[in-house]
């Protein structure tokens, strides 16, 4: 009997062992660099916490942005996505950036692009990675410091193997 | 690393041209284990910007959400006959340049 307990005793601080073993790999797997600059890497990990990083308090509005994803993706490796903002793109009124969020990567903020007047158009193409069947924001500041966005929801049927495997 | 800009050669001025620019690149996530266990370290693009004429038009941060070998495709307003020149890091140090010529008429 007290053999036996040994034995569980001994199984069980084995798994202890097992355990902390384990969660420096849990820890690594997390993002360790910040993506962009000015972006408080504590809540970098949650789509709110994306979003809050890059509004700073400030509202933002739906509307005047135009985020073009297929509604559907065979897999989430390299997904086409548009993004087109309304703006005349003058020295006076122009789109200052724009930030990609999504609700299911492990790293929320996909990319941030920083624009100016000389680009006369604000519209970018990229493909983007996407861990699942989610919604994508895209927030875009204007030169007077407001925020508007516009959000797609898409399926994806094969996520792009972010985490592991 | 081989990239690939696309520029259209001749404009007039006032013109919106499109620049288009894929990047070979693997935009490891640090995400992925090899067959031994071991995590891959993440390794992506992370700064990217492109000057015409020596005067920044466009910069972006990316992450491991831009897919491997990154295209993007964005606009800049003709100005003057210049260079359309992209350059870019990631996060090894490894960097790259690519640039296109564009002549601007009247």
């Amino acid at each position: 009997m007290a053999r036996l307990t040994g034995h569980g005793a001994r199984r069980r601080s084995l798994a202890a062992l097992v355990a902390l073993l384990a969660l420096p790999r849990r820890a690594l797997a997390q993002p360790i660099m910040n993506p962009a600059p000015g972006i408080d890497a504590r809540t970098i990990n949650t789509p709110q916490g994306a979003l809050q990083s890059i509004l700073k308090g400030a509202e933002m509005r739906r509307g005047r942005v135009l985020l073009e994803l297929p509604s559907v993706a065979d897999n989430g490796h390299s997904v086409p996505m548009t993004v087109r903002v309304d703006s005349p793109m003058s020295d006076a009124d122009h789109v200052r950036r724009i930030d990609l969020v999504s609700e299911k990567n492990p790293v929320p903020l996909m990319a941030t692009f920083l624009l100016g007047p000389r680009m006369g158009r604000a519209e970018i193409e990229s493909r983007v990675r996407l861990n699942g069947t989610q919604r994508v924001t895209a927030v875009a500041q204007f030169s007077d410091g407001s925020f508007w966005f516009d959000a797609a929801e898409i399926v994806v049927n094969e996520s792009a193997c972010l985490d592991g495997g | 690393m081989t990239a690939r800009i696309q520029v259209q050669r001749e404009a007039r001025r006032g013109e919106i041209i499109e620049v288009r620019i894929v990047i070979q690149h693997p935009m490891e996530t640090g995400f992925r284990y090899d067959s031994l266990g071991r995590q891959t370290p993440r390794n992506v693009i992370h700064r990217f910007e492109c000057r015409y004429g020596g005067v920044e038009v466009f910069r972006a941060s990316m992450g491991a959400g831009i897919a491997a070998n990154p295209y993007l495709r964005f606009f800049t307003r003709a100005t003057e006959s210049g260079d359309i020149e992209c350059r870019w890091v990631d996060q090894e140090n490894a960097s790259g340049t690519v640039s296109a010529r564009l002549n601007v008429n009247g």
